[in-house]
């Protein structure tokens, strides 16, 4: 037969199957072999997501949008929060449009191997992709909501600062900084049902713990360093420095306390995915 | 190259029960086993709470083998297969694999009620590993394959079962992976589905790939592979040729138990003086089994106690369907001669054996009644449920055709074949 002919000829590829040894599972041969599936599972997040919902993708504005109306009222004109001399609800609305992309990649990566525990039990490819597909996903989120953004930043007419080159640094640091978090809670949710109920607490107290409806300037000095340990503090900083231009000056020592945090969340979060995910089929 | 498509050593997979059983853990529960575990944390490998689903399996498939695996429910079959395909990872052990694994019991994987038939083709192929070129160059082969060409832009979920299952069915089958393996066990649909199944999986083995066919049905098994490996509580027991290996793996009455034995507590006290000890199916070797072959004789064994001699006394059973219709009854003293014999039978212990005659019973399974009474004088014991037994058809007549025969008896009937002139 020619097809069997065909199978000699070929170099068929070779799987080892062995128990895991160490932190050599990582594994990246194969997340490239199945980069489509990634492409895949994003689009279907992506198409998923607002299916029979009235306003659509109209949410990724609108969430953020409402959020931004709230703070400005209560944080903006009555309890008069100080917002670096820029109008309080663009202040508000350029932290918010981040912050959204954090807290959603959060709360769906944390869900999505549960989600599809279907697939986890029946069918093997890199189980990372299902995480790293929903935070990809919510990126779209972002950019349209980051659109209305430059919309209000025309309304309000306040020019790009200068160093607004550096804003996909920011953006990177929210992604590694999401991913990390997203990878812990995901591989955390299969073992612990607990992590459903941890998420929604957890990203509203991270939402207080980070300078969204305040500036950080009120954060006393003494406590900045500590402060700083929250790496979406220092995206959200930094995207008001590049885009808004606050008087903040560049985050300096405090980003690079931020960004080293946010690689260890990355780094720690992948191992323990990694670790664990040998049992995701036994045990979600 | 090697010429083995697949090569395993000693491959073992432990489950801890108390993690798998207990689907959700908490924190707390966690913590509190992490206390109660600690004082012997020593010996923490192999304690009672592990069960190993599979232990020391070492074999080889070649290229284009065509292997069946057979074992009871339990055996570590589909434990087995998910190893394979790298749905989990096995605890010891190691393995080989040349080339890429697909399963038809992946049908449907990933697909998305509220996306239409043509993205969950693109969707479903992607996670069984296809490229995205690889789908666009069969698509039109999927769709024509699945029948739903006017549904393809319609959600799924405005789909018919049927038509979710065929287009299921259909991606999965044009994978083409290197090496198949199909679960009957697990395969969901109907008979006609089952069917395409095991249509597709002699396709491919005709083309020269290997296929891993886990089966309960012996016939199939017979049919279409050429070695058998039996599986019982995770180990290898046996690999031969097929018809060997079916023969051993019946021979050994494996499944669950072919008797069933009642302790004191369980006989009635109005069943004195009659006391039933055990009723039990055994195959033609005479062995103890739960399984039987319908073109070999088995027999049907009741073994009693009388305390006190009883007049006109007949015992006997019934057969039924699973589903309660009655098959046939029949007393060991049908025979007058036997009922005049044993007019009165005096106190003692007994066994009263019947034979169930080769090539009478269809595949299936079978409930056996028991019932000792003295006609229209007393019924002394009664149980309309006693045990069940399957019957294999492997061998049978028309077991060349891969189809479920309606009827509970299958009998060998001389057929002529004349011409006739016109």
């Amino acid at each position: 037969m020619s097809i069997s002919k065909d199978i000699e000829k070929v170099e068929l590829p070779v799987t080892i199957l062995q128990p895991a040894k160490g932190l050599g599972a990582l594994n990246l041969r194969d997340l490239w072999l199945y980069r489509e599936l990634i492409y895949f599972m994003t689009w279907r997040n992506l198409k998923v997501r607002y299916k029979q919902t009235l306003l659509g993708a109209s949410w990724a504005v609108l969430r953020p949008f409402m959020t931004m109306v709230v703070f400005s009222i209560f944080f903006g004109d009555l309890a008069q929060v100080p917002s670096d001399g820029i109008p309080y609800p663009i202040f508000a609305f350029a932290a918010l449009v981040p912050w959204g992309l954090f807290s959603d990649a959060v709360s769906l990566a944390g869900r999505s191997l549960v989600q599809n525990r279907h697939m986890i039990t029946k069918i093997y490819f890199p189980r990372v992709i299902l995480p790293l597909s929903s935070i990809l996903a919510g990126l779209v989120d972002f950019l349209i909501a980051f659109v209305v953004l430059g919309g209000m930043m025309v309304y309000y007419k306040i020019p790009p600062a200068v160093y607004v080159w550096t804003l996909p640094l920011f953006l990177l640091l929210a992604l590694i900084t999401s991913t990390g978090v997203g990878l812990w809670l995901a591989a955390l949710n299969v073992q612990y049902r607990d992590v459903n109920y941890i998420t929604p607490f957890l990203t509203q107290f991270w939402l207080f713990v980070t300078p969204i409806a305040y500036p950080a300037s009120m954060v006393p000095s003494k406590w900045q360093l500590i402060y700083s340990l929250n790496p979406m503090a220092g995206v959200v900083e930094g995207f008001r420095w590049a885009l808004l231009g606050t008087e903040q000056g560049a985050p300096g020592s405090r980003l690079i306390v931020s960004s080293l945090v946010a690689i260890v969340l990355l780094v720690t979060g992948l191992v323990y995915f990694k670790r664990m995910e040998r049992n995701f089929a036994d045990m979600v | 190259m090697s010429e083995y498509a697949i090569r395993a050593e000693n491959i073992g997979k432990r489950y801890r029960l108390g993690e798998t059983l207990g689907s959700y853990s908490t924190f707390r529960e966690s913590i509190s086993g992490w206390l109660r575990r600690s004082p012997r944390r020593g010996n923490e490998r192999d304690s009672k709470d592990d069960l190993w689903a599979l232990r020391g399996l070492s074999f080889e498939v070649r290229h284009g083998e065509v292997l069946g695996i057979v074992g009871r429910n339990g055996a570590g079959k589909s434990t087995l297969l998910k190893v394979l395909s790298r749905v989990t990872e096995p605890t010891e052990g190691y393995a080989e694999i040349r080339g890429r694994v697909g399963s038809l019991l992946e049908v449907g994987t990933g697909f998305h009620p509220e996306l239409t038939g043509r993205e969950n083709i693109f969707l479903n192929g992607a996670i069984l590993g296809m490229k995205k070129t690889e789908i666009a160059a069969k698509f039109d082969e999927i769709v024509d394959f699945s029948e739903v060409e006017q549904f393809i832009d319609t959600p799924v979920k405005r789909y018919s079962s049927g038509m979710y299952l065929r287009l299921a069915f259909a991606v999965a089958a044009h994978l083409e992976p290197e090496i198949l393996v199909v679960d009957e066990v697990l395969a969901v649909g109907d008979a006609e589905f089952q069917r395409k199944c095991i249509g597709k999986m002699s396709d491919v083995a005709q083309q020269g790939r290997t296929v891993l066919f886990v089966s309960h049905n012996m016939s199939a098994i017979l049919r279409l592979t050429q070695e058998t490996m039996v599986i019982d509580k995770g180990r290898m027991v046996m690999r031969a040729p097929s018809a060997q290996a079916v023969d051993y793996y019946l021979s050994q009455g494996f499944s669950e138990e072919g008797s069933k034995r009642w302790e004191a507590d369980e006989v009635p006290a109005s069943a004195a003086p009659f006391r039933p000890r055990v009723l039990r199916v055994c195959n033609a070797q005479g062995q103890e089994s739960n399984t039987v072959r319908s073109v070999e004789p088995c027999s049907i064994e009741i073994e009693y106690e009388i305390d006190e001699p009883i007049t006109g006394l007949r015992v006997g059973i019934y057969l039924m369907s699973t589903r309660g219709e009655y098959i046939f009854t029949s007393f060991d003293t049908d025979e007058p001669g036997h009922y005049e014999r044993l007019a009165t039978r005096p106190a003692g212990r007994y066994v009263s054996r019947c034979t169930i005659p080769a090539d009478l019973l269809n595949e299936g399974r079978y409930v056996i009644g028991m019932n000792a009474s003295s006609f229209r004088i007393r019924r002394y014991f009664h149980d309309e449920r006693a045990l069940a037994f399957n019957v294999d058809a492997a061998g049978a007549p028309g077991t060349h055709w891969p189809e479920p025969r309606l009827g509970q008896v299958r009998p060998r009937l001389e057929w002529k074949i004349d011409t006739v002139e016109l």
